[in-house]
């Protein structure tokens, strides 16, 4: 062990379905240095102090989206965020808030799972070619109109800083609707009409009342809330639209 | 047996666990003040509607210190309301682009703010000119 290493608290929101009632705080002590992120420390804690303790993990650099959790009510990707920033006060570690827990750290991300399938995140061509045929081309304008919504992770951080989420688990919310906006704008794509009901319905972009704090905590500045709030502007045109195009795609 | 139990957490309270929702909470509490205002000067007209007599009441009414100091709380509610409003704009609309870039957010908050700036104050000459 180096010689500037330091004890720090690691306070942890623990939770066994088979014994608790309810997630109770456990607090460990954990020796640290400098280039240590807090996956590491909870690492230590598995490795050294309770092998107990559940959590997701795997990449280490930010790029998987595996090791979302509310670190001090935050919500952030626990590989890229350091313990150094926070000693000597205790750090609070937290499963991603909103989400149901199963164990400790671990959350349930079956829901999320299907808002991302209901988007239907593929492309939905407008007509389909043979390979004799080539590739879809697109142009470097058309690629930079959508790209920076194709940057999303999945790490479902601005699930957990959407109170409109948290307070109705419907809400298709940031992510998935980020994902949508990326294959509605793509100039290959011809889905937008299907993927609109989705829009424009009771789990739509209307649950969302401009917090915000999704693109704040969004690790690879997708900017979910843009994407949503975009398609709020979508959604009112679709829907007074259809006065004018009586075969419109609004139903 | 499914040993599965996902525990949900409750929400209530939600807005002050965060300095982000406490911030949010404010800059919607504002649209308040705004309403309000909306109120007295509706108030205003209706009065104006029964004649000069209940109209001057109602000018009357106006310069109670309280009523001023009121105004001035309004006011200040009113420039943060302009400020959040403007701040978020950029991620409520598509992007703007200028010469094949991305305008950047602080220009779209910018142009945003001096147009309310703008608006504001040739309004202010407007009715400050008429009244005299």
């Amino acid at each position: 062990m180096s010689e500037n290493q330091r004890i720090i608290e690691i306070e942890v929101l623990r939770y066994n379905p088979e014994t608790d009632k309810e997630p109770s705080r456990q607090v460990f002590e954990v020796p640290f240095t400098d280039d240590m992120s807090v996956l590491q420390g909870v690492q230590y804690i598995k490795d050294y102090l309770d092998g107990s303790l559940s959590f997701r993990w795997s990449c280490r650099m930010a790029i998987c989206g595996s090791c979302g959790m509310m670190i001090n009510g935050e919500p952030s990707l626990s590989c890229e965020t350091f313990l150094r920033d926070y000693y000597p006060a205790r750090v609070r570690v937290e499963a991603l808030a909103h989400f149901p827990i199963e164990k400790d750290l671990v959350i349930n991300m079956e829901g999320f799972i299907e808002k991302l399938e209901s988007i239907q995140p593929y492309i939905i061509p407008k007509e389909e070619r043979t390979l004799a045929q080539g590739e879809y081309l697109q142009t470097p304008a058309q690629l930079a109109s959508y790209e920076q919504f194709s940057s999303c992770i999945n790490c479902m951080l601005c699930y957990a800083a959407c109170p409109q989420f948290g307070l109705n688990a419907e809400f298709i919310g940031p992510a998935a609707m980020a994902l949508l906006h990326r294959y509605n704008i793509d100039s290959r794509d011809a889905g937008k009409a299907e993927r609109m009901e989705l829009v424009n319905s009771e789990e739509g972009v209307f649950n969302c009342t401009a917090v915000g704090y999704c693109s704040e905590v969004c690790p690879k500045h997708v900017d979910p809330a843009n994407a949503v709030n975009q398609n709020k502007t979508n959604s009112a045109a679709d829907y007074f639209l259809r006065f004018l195009t009586p075969k419109g795609g609004a139903k | 047996m499914n040993k599965r139990r996902p525990y949900v957490r409750p929400m209530a309270g939600w807005w002050r666990k965060n300095p982000f929702f406490v911030e949010y909470m404010i800059h919607e509490g504002t649209a308040l003040f705004v309403a309000a205002y909306a109120l007295i000067l509706l108030t205003g007209l209706v009065y104006l509607s029964r004649g000069e007599a209940a109209w001057n009441v109602w000018l009357e009414g106006l310069k109670n210190p309280w009523y001023i100091a009121f105004h001035w709380l309004t006011l200040a509610a009113m420039c943060y309301h302009t400020y959040t409003w403007f701040k978020i704009m950029p991620r409520t609309m598509p992007p703007v682009i200028v010469g094949g870039k991305r305008l950047p957010d602080f220009a779209i908050t910018g142009s945003g703010l001096a147009v309310a700036a703008t608006a504001s104050l040739a309004m202010l000459g407007l009715v400050w000119g008429m009244a005299r």
